[in-house]
């Protein structure tokens, strides 16, 4: 086949010269497709354009750490790391070309940190089928962990949505317990998820939800939502909504005159945005959200060898901000997958590093997560990190509270 | 009762957006007879040129008057360079190229600027005043009351000066003013560059609010469109009204309407836009056109 | 017959060599390619239908990628609740897309063409909303996933005495494709070259002129769009297919502005304008994302740039220059360079040249 193609290059080529994207690539027989004994290859599809833009920073920051990897360590193993990124907007419709030819053209090894439910929804039939691993996808909605059985090549990273709104559940009743909660949510997986799992741990309290109202992100404002909340006499706020959507609540809920205790996801809680929220005219009492990952912005990790490492890493991306949340993601993320292909040894195939991701994680030292969560998987349980910190939010910056809350085993 | 009333408040706030962005499209269509499918992105950028010279360090009062007179200069060079060359053809062609504009101001700013929110000043306060139990930022009264200043002055523009009188017989009967020697296209690139200081004060008013971002604007324009078509696109006055109903109809529909709820907002948007044009074509404001031959 | 051949004008031969082509092609590239290839038919055949509806009656839609989402949902719904098989649904929704538009095209009758194109991208940024709302029936924003198509035995059979390998989902899926694309730009050459497209164009001229000579105008407009909405719903059905997956964010505004491109690229009111501008319209962002970097010619700062700023910037470079330069698009410019070899060949230029040009404008 390859042969005849070759023949008819020429000719096709000045035909269609646009459509002339390179050979193939020449595959290797050793081990699995997309490693040789000196190179991994991995892809990944995420928005580098597009409203969603602002994710792309996760691969990039990645992408450091792989760098940092080969320069300082040689690779893994004596195999540097290729890290093929290419840009799909955020859309299903280029996800799948785009993933389609990272797999047969470029043949990568396996696919490392997508982003987007919808988007890597819409691969995930395609790479179990052809037995591809699709690892660390970013994004909580549960189906990725617990679809396991049913898409064994298939794994998530962070803590799913409906993990952390059980946290604010077990919060709420703990210190709140009278509480009249008022939801705001976004219409998708990632808001219903977050619902579903509030709805979930307040159990037999459900009740304390007097209202919960939706938004399009096509909507020009969500004051109308807010005060319907308040109408309700709601005096606790659950805020499960994008960045954007979640300045203009903080905003709006000053301008009502109304002083809920407030509960963000951790999607929305980066300082940064904190802080564009109290500029645009927030008051920020009494906001609660939780994390996982050491804050870049925060004093008291200045001397934290975790936050040292990972300033000396993202200084391998020039486009990276330090201080951006989600650059610590992506290396944090990078971390595990390192640490999955050094656990794979000499044994370089899909279906053994599938295995080990899936199946056998034990990470209790990944130096960019809060101290003590744990990164696990057993042959029963495919949710890596289910451990999260109550933060409040202290003026300038976030304070931990308390210790951390394990939601392993409670999510279906 | 005080939820209704808190959520009209709420609606003409939102409304005030819809109607200052509203006024620019209108302007453009009394220039020249097209809908301006840009006109949202152009005001997105001129934002982010204030933004840029307040970052900068200059003062607010400055920045705002200096990047009226960019944006104006940027409208009047944009229809130089991308509109006069296509100015006499169908309607159509004039739409698809204000099309490609917008698509490629919005990628632009999104290479020039990145897609994270940012906070943008303004000069009202966030403080709030009590309107028959309802709370209504002056930032939200801010931008009715620019919105309500910028109608004044088009329409003193255009009905009591003599360019305004050129620029509305320029668009209406362009062979005539040729023969009675106005330059009508140059006429035309005057009305773009109102169009754009218009679009630039929407988009410096609003931006406090929606958060300055590539995107500010995308949906909003549908909501402008429908403000405009509600008023009847040809008239400034028509264009205000026809944003407040549209923020207070939106508000009222979704909180109200249980299979419109808080997700269909912009759906309410587009039936305003397709039963106005079925039922009304002349909107709330505008006069009968005559369909040329 | 054989006379028949012999004397067929060169167009005809065209017509066959790329025929051939499309349907060669697959056996020399690889199967990603030929994914590739299904996509870009798949988008010609949506601007067939915007072509008809623009290039021959004068109305402008910037929804179309809403009347693909409708057919590509109708296709997915039946697939997949159904238990249809996926080929079987592709010409009912088709249909059902074809009758949608019929309808819209009625009201559509009293809006000037700059309020249709105004309610119609309206229509375009809303629909993804408008898919979410009934999660019983779409699957909400969790989408519907498709198992892609094996290949019937005589196909994969076929495929693999030419290539000597099995034929997978992706390179069937292409020859369906392919085969609606015959079938429809078939139709539509037959349509403009009859009565229908005669009138059709009469319209988009002048309306009062065509009335004037008898023409039912509300008639042929809303016929326009009916047609123009089946080919958009085909398109969207076989989109389904090819991508295996269907989902709100699939039907972006973008795609709508994709397809307009293409049209613009390609060329209004002419057949093989769309196939041209359906393959730049689709290869153009992949490309100047993916070729461009790799070239060392290209100063790496603007190759940097080109690829940070996405497919907007292009896509909206494109419309802008075309529009400007080259109204009829590639197709224009490729007819009106032939025609004018053929009379400078003919000697004829000096008997021209006291004519007027053709006014390049096509679209009213």
């Amino acid at each position: 086949m390859t042969q005849i193609g070759r023949r008819f290059a020429g000719i096709a080529a000045i035909l269609f010269t646009l459509a002339a994207c390179g050979g193939s690539t020449g595959t290797v027989a050793q081990t699995d497709v997309g490693v040789t004994s000196n190179s991994i290859l991995l892809g990944n599809t995420i928005a580098l354009s597009g409203a969603a833009a602002a994710y792309g920073t996760i691969a990039n920051a990645s992408n450091a750490y792989f760098t940092y990897i080969n320069n300082t360590q040689g690779g893994v193993n004596g195999r540097k790391i290729t890290y093929k990124i290419l840009d799909d907007v955020y859309n299903p419709a280029n996800t799948v070309p785009l993933t389609k030819q990272l797999v047969e053209q470029d043949q990568v090894f396996a696919m490392f940190g997508g982003l987007g439910t919808q988007a890597q929804t819409s691969v995930r039939d395609y790479l179990n089928t052809k037995k591809v691993p699709q690892l660390f996808v970013a994004t909580g909605a549960t189906t990725f962990m617990s679809d396991f059985a049913s898409h064994p090549y298939t794994i998530g990273w962070q803590p799913p949505y409906q993990g952390e709104s059980r946290i604010y559940a077990k919060d709420v009743l703990a210190n709140h317990a009278s509480a009249k909660i008022g939801v705001l949510y976004q219409n998708d997986d990632y808001g219903q998820d977050y619902l579903k799992g509030l709805t979930d741990g307040l159990g037999a309290n459900a009740s304390m939800i007097v209202d919960k109202q939706s938004y399009d992100v096509t909507a020009a404002s969500v004051a109308s939502q807010l005060s319907t909340l308040k109408g309700k006499g709601a005096d606790t706020l659950f805020l499960f909504a994008t960045p954007s959507f979640t300045i203009k609540a903080l905003v709006t809920v000053t301008a009502l005159h109304w002083e809920p205790t407030i509960y963000l996801n951790s999607v929305s809680n980066p300082q940064v945005y904190m802080g564009i929220a109290a500029k645009a005219g927030a008051a920020l009492k009494n906001v609660t959200s939780v994390g996982y990952l050491k804050d870049p912005t925060d004093p008291q990790w200045a001397s934290d060898a975790g936050m040292k490492l990972y300033k000396e890493v993202i200084a391998n991306c020039t486009t990276c901000k330090v201080e951006d949340g989600f650059n610590i993601y992506g290396v944090a993320v990078a971390w595990t997958m390192v640490d999955v292909l050094k656990k794979a040894g000499t044994n370089m195939t899909r279906k053994n590093v599938m295995d080990i991701a899936g199946n056998q994680l034990n990470e209790t030292n990944n130096p960019f997560l809060l101290p003590g969560v744990v990164v696990k998987t057993t042959s029963s349980d495919h949710f890596p990190i289910t451990q999260e910190q109550v933060i409040t939010w202290a003026g300038t910056g976030w304070t931990l509270k308390g210790s951390l809350i394990d939601e392993r085993g409670t999510i279906k | 009762m005080q939820g209704l009333t808190q959520q009209v408040i709420s609606g003409i706030a939102t409304g005030g957006i819809f109607a200052s962005l509203a006024l620019a499209l209108v302007l453009i269509y009394n220039a020249m007879g097209l809908v301006n499918f840009a006109q949202g992105e152009m005001a997105m950028l001129a934002t982010f040129v204030a933004f840029t010279l307040i970052d900068h360090g200059m003062s607010y009062w400055i920045a705002f008057p200096l990047t009226l007179v960019i944006a104006f200069a940027g409208g009047i060079l944009i229809q130089r360079i991308v509109i006069r060359p296509v100015e006499r053809a169908p309607v159509l062609t004039m739409v698809i190229v204000t099309l490609g504009l917008a698509t490629l101001v919005n990628g632009l700013a999104g290479f020039i600027f990145g897609y994270v929110p940012r906070s943008f000043p303004s000069p009202f306060s966030v403080q709030t005043v009590d309107i028959l139990g309802a709370f209504v930022s002056y930032r939200d009264l801010g931008v009715i009351g620019v919105s309500a200043v910028v109608l004044l002055a088009i329409y003193l523009l255009l009905q009591r000066t003599t360019v305004g009188l050129t620029l509305r017989a320029a668009a209406h009967h362009p062979e005539a003013s040729r023969l009675l020697g106005v330059r009508v296209s140059w006429m035309l690139a005057l009305g773009w560059g109102l169009a754009s200081a218009v679009g630039a004060v929407s988009g410096i008013m609003a931006a406090p609010i929606l958060l300055l971002e590539p995107n500010m604007m995308q949906t909003i324009i549908i909501y402008a469109f429908a403000a405009a078509v509600l008023g009847g696109i040809e008239s400034p006055l028509g264009a205000v009204v026809g944003g407040v109903i549209v923020g207070v109809t939106v508000n009222l529909a979704g909180t109200y309407l249980p299979f419109v709820g808080g997700d269909l907002q912009l759906a309410v948007a587009l039936a305003i836009i397709v039963g106005v044009l079925v039922l009304k074509p002349n909107g709330l404001f505008g006069r009968p056109s005559v369909r040329r031959v | 017959m054989l006379q028949r051949i012999r004397n067929a004008p060169p167009r005809y031969w065209l017509v066959a060599v790329v025929i051939l082509f499309f349907v060669g092609w697959p056996t020399v590239i690889s199967s990603f390619q030929t994914s590739e290839w299904s996509q870009a038919i798949i988008l010609a055949i949506a601007i067939m239908g915007l072509n008809i509806l623009v290039g021959y009656s004068g109305q402008l839609s910037l929804g179309h990628g809403a009347f693909m989402a409708l057919g590509a949902y109708t296709s997915a719904i039946l697939a997949h609740r159904y238990k249809m098989d996926y080929i079987v649904t592709i010409p009912i929704a088709g249909l059902l897309t074809g009758i949608v538009g019929f309808l819209f095209g009625v009201p559509a009758l009293r809006l000037s063409p700059l309020y249709l194109a105004l309610a119609t991208f309206a229509l375009a940024v809303v629909t993804p909303s408008l898919i979410k709302r009934p999660d019983e029936l779409t699957g909400g924003v969790q989408g519907i996933s498709l198992a892609p198509p094996d290949p019937p035995q005589f196909a994969s059979d076929t495929f693999s005495a030419v290539t000597g390998a099995p034929m997978t989902s992706d390179q069937w899926i292409y020859y369906v494709t392919l085969a609606f694309a015959l079938v429809l730009f078939w139709l539509a050459w037959n349509l403009v070259r009859h009565r229908a497209g005669r009138a059709m164009r009469a319209i988009r001229d002048g309306e009062v002129a065509a009335s004037a000579s008898g023409i039912n105008i509300a008639g042929y407009k809303t016929l326009a769009f009916g047609i123009s909405a089946l080919y958009a719903g085909i398109a969207g059905s076989l989109f389904g297919l090819a991508t295996s997956f269907v989902s709100p964010d699939t039907f972006p505004v973008s795609l709508s502005i994709q397809i307009l491109v293409g049209a613009v690229i390609g060329g209004l009111a002419s057949i093989p304008g769309p196939l041209v501008g359906g393959i730049f319209a689709y290869f153009l962002p992949i490309e100047s994302n993916q070729w461009v970097p790799t070239q060392t010619w290209i100063p790496s700062q603007i190759a940097a740039t080109v690829v940070k700023a996405g497919p907007a910037v292009s896509y909206g470079v494109v419309l802008i220059l075309i529009m400007i330069f080259a109204p009829n698009g590639i197709v224009g410019l490729v007819t009106t360079g032939y025609t004018r070899l053929r009379r400078r060949l003919r000697g004829a230029a000096e008997r021209e040249a006291g004519q007027m040009p053709p006014d390049p404008q096509t679209i009213s």
